[in-house]
């Protein structure tokens, strides 16, 4: 009899609705899942240029002289607000301190502020969340009632009062922020710890006499990472807004650095005679937010979410 | 149906006086003294009087154990007591509620616009059969989330008021002048409205029962709206009761853009003059109004979804 | 059946309309006529041909099966028919004459006209394919309304009828309920109710009770079977299940890979079957009225013979349960707290190297007894003896040991495997968790248990979504065995696999047994399968043990009339008896 019969053949044909067919992408060995991988990057040109922009980003962050010569500090009084030209890309402001550099400089304070946040979040969320899960009964109980608590304060609320609490600057700031997402993140550590401790296959595990810690460290966390790590890169995206959104409202680095929420605030007295100093920074956030999303929208995608 | 009221505003309570606890231990333990940084709030200079520091530990009660503190403040906000701010010396609950109608008139304008933008979008998108078209409006939401919310109303600004001289830039005049910030604010509200929105339309749209409706000769109109969108909205309504808070907090940012007075420039006030117990208030009653929403969702949705007749806990199964 | 809320039947709709059927006793046109259909599929990998030149034929008033494996095209066929195929699917040639039309060709418009009036579906899943959030009568009355067949109110009372036609009981009360208030047999009336609503001439039943019970699977096979008769409405059957198609159908249909190798009339093709993969399929279906595992050439390699006294007859016994009780508390209902008996004092003997098999439809707690034996869960009260040890409340070093001894194979391959894992670590994880050997020694164990179950030692490398249902399957077997258990518990374990795999797999499992005296407690609700592999049958009703012995008296005398209607709900008693003879002979 062909054993054959099935192979292939249930792949073959997904007749409508066969709701008893859990299929998984096959991943295929990791040399080629490395060149899989480069290939589904290259097909899709949106998310080729979103990495593009992210490596940009992080080499403005660490090696910012790569893109700019002009210093974002000193600038040359006579040659305020001017337009955006081929010697000041994004124009000058009213010191006459090029515009672009002060972006690209800018890069850096708020990278570092970013990356501050989520790691706060992912490691006190995703603690909380696979402690929870894990456990379960009353420890679980008790800490998805604190996270619900948390979840009830907005989070821009809850970092506003984390930073009455803590004081201005960058990094207080980052970690309000991070603070305010410690709940999404141990939401889903904790759904996707539950969900993964519930299959099938992780009681296979039990049942074949795995020790919980065996069964913790090699079936559930490598399997419920994914969505976290796919959070964790949304939460780039919307940490970037926070903590722009709090310099802005002037709670971040004092006045001469160049972070981008407080570059677009200064714009803002200038909208009427110089629209550059405010829409030519927000692009940047922007374009490095979106570009985070995309890339997190393809990781989301590959675990086979999307169609 | 009449237990699941009362446990649901049970919770509800519950959660309002954790809220409360949280904001006190973050208001008032975090700060190494916040005495001082209260007497120092409202001065100009670094300078910090002695005798006001002592004059203040006493009438906030600092100067009590820490649990009789808190008692004693908890008692106080039950009565609707949240002190007086320290910048203004006004009553809390007093400074609040005269800046709120303004910016319940900014969400809800926000809430409705996102509501009508996303839902259209997402249910124009699931529908139409032209593929540019489908892809284009898909697009969108990514978009709407990922740009800065001042940005996007310095942006508009700049275009509708400074340049077409549409709408007033700045202040509160009447319905003009709620045009662009209630957009401001909408927009990315909106945009995750429509991402969620699409997603469980294209989910519903999978589902057996809509083959089954095909299947008896329902239209592509018919089965999208009576039986795709009424299952996918289901999901969305919860979405929009947790995006009530961040209409709330993003009134911050986009009240000070516009310069119109309400409950966030209150609050970035606050901040900046560390004005403890009116952050503290501020907290809460966001938290106040969040819960209040979710409240009525919860109490709605059995309504609408014929199987959730006992909910032990729906929003956990969702997120 | 009475029928005391029906009405005069309705003129049939124009559109269809076939010429020489209007006295309805035409019996020589085809109603359906399929010729060189095609269909692929475009997925990411490129495009894959589901089915490939089909030629089909239904005639007014017959039931006619398409029977195949999953992969077949079978279902793909059906639903091409009215033109709903699933996403990336694609019509690439052929035509569908469905009375004065081709199908193929007409517009979407045009086929909304005919689907629900000239052609009902019954889909596959009745607990997903009616719309949760409307009421029964709604849904029903939708098709009336659609096709402009009744007013708002008079179809509300229409589809009461309807229900009540398709054997719906309380039809006006179903009417005002939701979905999610009515069992999984009662759905599929309803949905049979949504097919007929407008009295088509072709009704597509796609596995229209495979995933329901057995029992219930014959009340509504008999019931769609008597609304064809009653109304010479045509059925297209889709089943997987030979027996089904046997016992109901005129004409017969066999598929594989996308193509028909076999079709004629049913009593024919059973007869003298033509084809290599027909005879394949009928030897390898599971039957009651077969000659016993005797004549079954593979599985008489197993220890288990009619004509030869069980040796392991007076053997110990390995597991004993008594009074064995588990409660689950249900979500708080509108009255306070209430419980769920789901095993209600049961008492079982398991002996060594023996298989006792727990025979139930689902919801009879066979499943929850077998979890609560390897203390995946915690009984109410009874008592476990495991090899004369008492393990009813054993705790850690105590369970862990037993873990050593007793190990499951559970129903879905797919979901039992870690994705993430090699089948490799999969194998050894047993071996890894009680610390036997080291790493070399147990991949060595690893490759001789893949040579056991027959898979190739190549396979360690490979993972889970790599390989077939039944080759998943195999590794779950060979995971199990790791540790040389005494017990291994099979639940459901062939219910996910394709017939012709389902008989392999029961073979390695006797196989397997006869080699290394491994007991099984073995969990289906397949009274075939059973029959196979079972030196002992326990039936269970409702969390109890309601009748118990050797298989072969069970069958033959059931004294419970419980195991009598179970017995007479199998389908397949058509199918014709010497099959084994046929295979090998012809």
């Amino acid at each position: 009899m062909s054993q054959s019969l099935l192979d292939g053949q249930a792949e073959a044909a997904p007749g409508p609705a066969r709701p008893l067919d859990p299929r998984t992408p096959s991943p295929a060995g990791r040399v080629t899942g490395l060149r899989q991988a480069l290939r589904f990057v290259l097909r899709r040109p949106g998310l080729l240029l979103s990495v593009v922009v992210l490596v940009l980003v992080v080499l403005a962050a660490f090696r910012p002289e790569l893109f700019t010569s002009q210093d974002p500090l000193k600038g040359v009084p006579s040659q305020n607000f001017r337009g955006p030209s081929g010697s000041h890309w994004f124009g000058t402001d009213e010191l006459g301190r090029d515009v672009f550099s002060r972006v690209v400089h800018g890069a850096q304070l708020s990278l570092k502020a970013t990356l501050i946040a989520v790691l706060v979040a992912f490691v006190v969320g995703g603690l909380l969340g696979v402690v929870a899960g894990f456990t379960g009964r009353w420890v679980d109980d008790v800490l998805m009632r604190f996270v619900d608590i948390l979840l009830s304060i907005p989070a821009l609320f809850l970092s506003l009062a984390m930073v009455t609490a803590l004081g201005y600057g960058t990094v207080k700031v980052a970690v309000a922020v991070g603070i305010a997402s410690v709940a999404s993140f141990a939401r889903v550590a904790r759904a996707e710890v539950l969900r993964v401790r519930q299959a099938v296959f992780v009681e296979a595990a039990r049942s074949s006499g795995a020790r919980w810690y065996s069964m913790l460290a090699r079936h559930v966390l490598p399997n419920a990472a994914g969505p976290v790590v796919v959070l964790a890169t949304l939460d780039l995206g919307s940490s970037i807004l926070a903590v722009s959104a709090l310099s802005f409202l002037g709670y971040g680095a004092p006045p001469p650095a160049p972070e981008w929420g407080t570059l677009i605030s200064d714009g803002r007295n200038y909208l009427s005679n110089a629209w550059w100093l405010t829409a030519l920074p927000g692009l940047a956030v922007a374009a490095t937010v979106l570009a985070t999303n995309r890339v997190a929208r393809a990781l989301d995608g590959e675990r086979g979410r999307r169609p | 149906m009449r237990r699941y009221v009362i446990k649901r505003l049970a919770q509800a309570v519950g959660v309002l006086w954790a809220a409360y606890t949280v904001s006190f231990l973050v208001l008032d333990f975090l700060p190494g003294d916040p005495v001082s940084a209260m007497a120092g709030a409202g001065m100009d200079s670094g300078q910090v009087d002695p005798a006001r520091i002592a004059a203040l530990r006493h009438e906030y009660g600092f100067d009590k154990p820490v649990l009789a503190q808190y008692a004693d403040h908890l008692g106080r906000a039950l009565r609707g007591d949240f002190g007086d701010a320290v910048s203004t010396g006004r009553p809390v609950t007093a400074t609040l509620a005269d800046a709120l109608p303004q910016t319940l008139r900014l969400t809800g304008a926000a809430l409705l616009l996102a509501a009508v933008l996303g839902g259209g979008l997402a249910v124009l998108a699931t529908y139409t059969s032209r593929r540019w078209l489908r892809q284009l409006l898909l697009s969108l939401p990514p978009l709407g989330v990922s740009v800065p919310t001042f940005w996007v109303g310095l942006l508009l600004v700049e275009a509708f008021s400074f340049r077409l001289h549409w709408f007033p830039a700045f202040g509160n005049d009447g319905l003009r002048g709620l045009v662009l910030p209630a957009l401001t604010l909408a927009i990315p509200t909106g945009a995750q409205v429509a991402q969620v929105l699409a997603k469980s339309l294209l989910t519903a749209l999978d589902q057996a029962y809509v083959e089954t409706a095909r299947a008896k000769g329902a239209g592509r109109w018919r089965v999208h709206l009576r039986h795709a969108l009424r299952n996918a909205s289901l999901p969305a309504l919860t979405v929009v009761g947790l995006l009530v808070g961040q209409l709330i907090a993003g009134s911050v940012v986009v009240e000070t853009v516009f310069s119109r007075d309400g409950l966030g420039r209150v609050t970035a006030a606050a901040v900046t003059a560390q004005d403890i117990p009116l952050v503290q208030g501020v907290v809460v009653f966001g938290a106040l109004i969040f819960v209040s929403v979710n409240l009525i969702v919860d109490l709605v949705y059995p309504l609408l979804d014929p199987r959730i007749v006992v909910a032990s806990d729906r929003r956990a199964g969702i997120a | 059946m009475t029928r005391p809320g029906r009405r005069e039947r309705r003129s049939r709709p124009p559109v269809p309309a076939h010429p020489l059927d209007e006295n309805g006793t035409d019996m020589t046109t085809p109603l359906l006529e399929i010729r060189g259909l095609s269909v692929s599929y475009r997925t990411r990998g490129g495009t894959v041909a589901a089915v490939r030149g089909v030629d089909l034929d239904v005639f007014p008033g017959q039931v006619t099966a398409v029977v195949g494996e999953s992969g077949s095209g079978k279902s793909t066929t059906a639903h091409a028919v009215i033109r709903l195929l699933a996403a990336g699917g694609m019509l690439d040639a052929g035509t569908i004459r469905f009375g004065r039309h081709d199908l193929v060709t007409l517009s979407e418009a045009e086929l909304r006209t005919v689907r629900g009036t000239g052609i009902g579906l019954v889909p596959q899943d009745p607990t997903v394919s009616l719309n949760p959030v409307k009421r029964i009568g709604e849904q029903v009355a939708e098709v009336l309304r659609i096709h402009g067949l009744a007013t708002r109110r008079a179809a509300a009372a229409e589809a009461v009828a309807v229900l009540d036609r398709a054997g719906l009981p309380d039809a006006a009360v179903r009417a005002r309920q939701y979905p999610h208030e009515l069992s999984g047999g009662m759905r599929q009336r309803a949905l049979i109710a949504v097919a007929i609503a407008a009295n088509p001439r072709l009704i597509i039943a796609d596995e229209p009770t495979s995933a329901l019970d057995v029992t219930v699977q014959r009340v509504i096979l008999d019931h769609l079977q008597r609304l064809t008769e009653e109304s010479d409405t045509a059925i297209l059957l889709v089943t997987h299940d030979l027996g089904v198609a046997a016992d109901r159908a005129q004409r017969l249909v066999v598929m594989e890979q996308g193509r028909v190798v076999e079709a004629g009339e049913t009593a024919t093709v059973l007869a003298d079957p033509q084809h290599a993969y027909t005879r394949r399929l009928l030897a390898s279906a599971p039957s009651l009225t077969g000659p016993s595992a005797a004549a079954r050439a593979p599985i008489t390699t197993a220890p288990r013979d009619a004509s030869r006294p069980e040796p392991a007859e007076s053997s110990p016994p390995l597991v004993e349960v008594r009074h064995l009780v588990k409660e689950f508390r249900l979500p708080r209902a509108a009255g306070g707290h209430r419980t769920l008996r789901a095993v209600d004092d049961v008492g079982l003997t398991l002996r060594r190297g023996q298989t006792l098999a727990l025979v139930g439809e689902s919801g009879s707690g066979k499943s929850t007894t077998a979890r609560l034996v390897l203390r995946l869960t915690d009984p109410t009260s009874g008592q476990i003896l495991f090899d004369g040890a008492d393990v009813t409340t054993a705790k850690g070093a105590q369970v862990r040991q037993l873990r050593r001894r007793a190990q499951l194979i559970y129903q879905n391959p797919y979901a039992s495997l870690d994705p993430r894992l090699s089948i490799g670590e999969v194998i050894t994880e047993p071996l890894r968790a009680f610390g036997v050997g080291d790493r070399a020694a147990r991949l060595d164990r690893a490759r001789d248990l893949l040579d056991r179950v027959a898979l190739p030692a190549a396979t360690l490398e490979r993972r889970p979504a790599e390989l077939s249902g039944g080759q998943r399957q195999r590794v779950a077997i060979a995971r199990a065995l790791a540790l040389s258990p005494d017990l291994v518990v099979c639940d459901e374990p062939v219910s996910a696999l394709d017939v012709s795999v389902q008989s392999q797999v029961l073979e390695l499992l006797a196989e397997l047994q006869a080699d290394t005296g491994v007991a099984y407690l073995f969990i289906s609700h397949d009274l075939a399968v059973v029959r196979q592999i079972a030196h002992q049958v326990a039936v269970m009703r409702a969390g109890r043990v309601v009748e118990t012995g050797p298989p072969a008296d069970l069958f033959a005398e059931p004294r419970h009339a419980y195991t009598r209607e179970l017995l007479a709900a199998i389908p397949g008693s058509r199918l014709p008896v010497p099959v084994a003879d046929t295979a090998t002979t012809s």
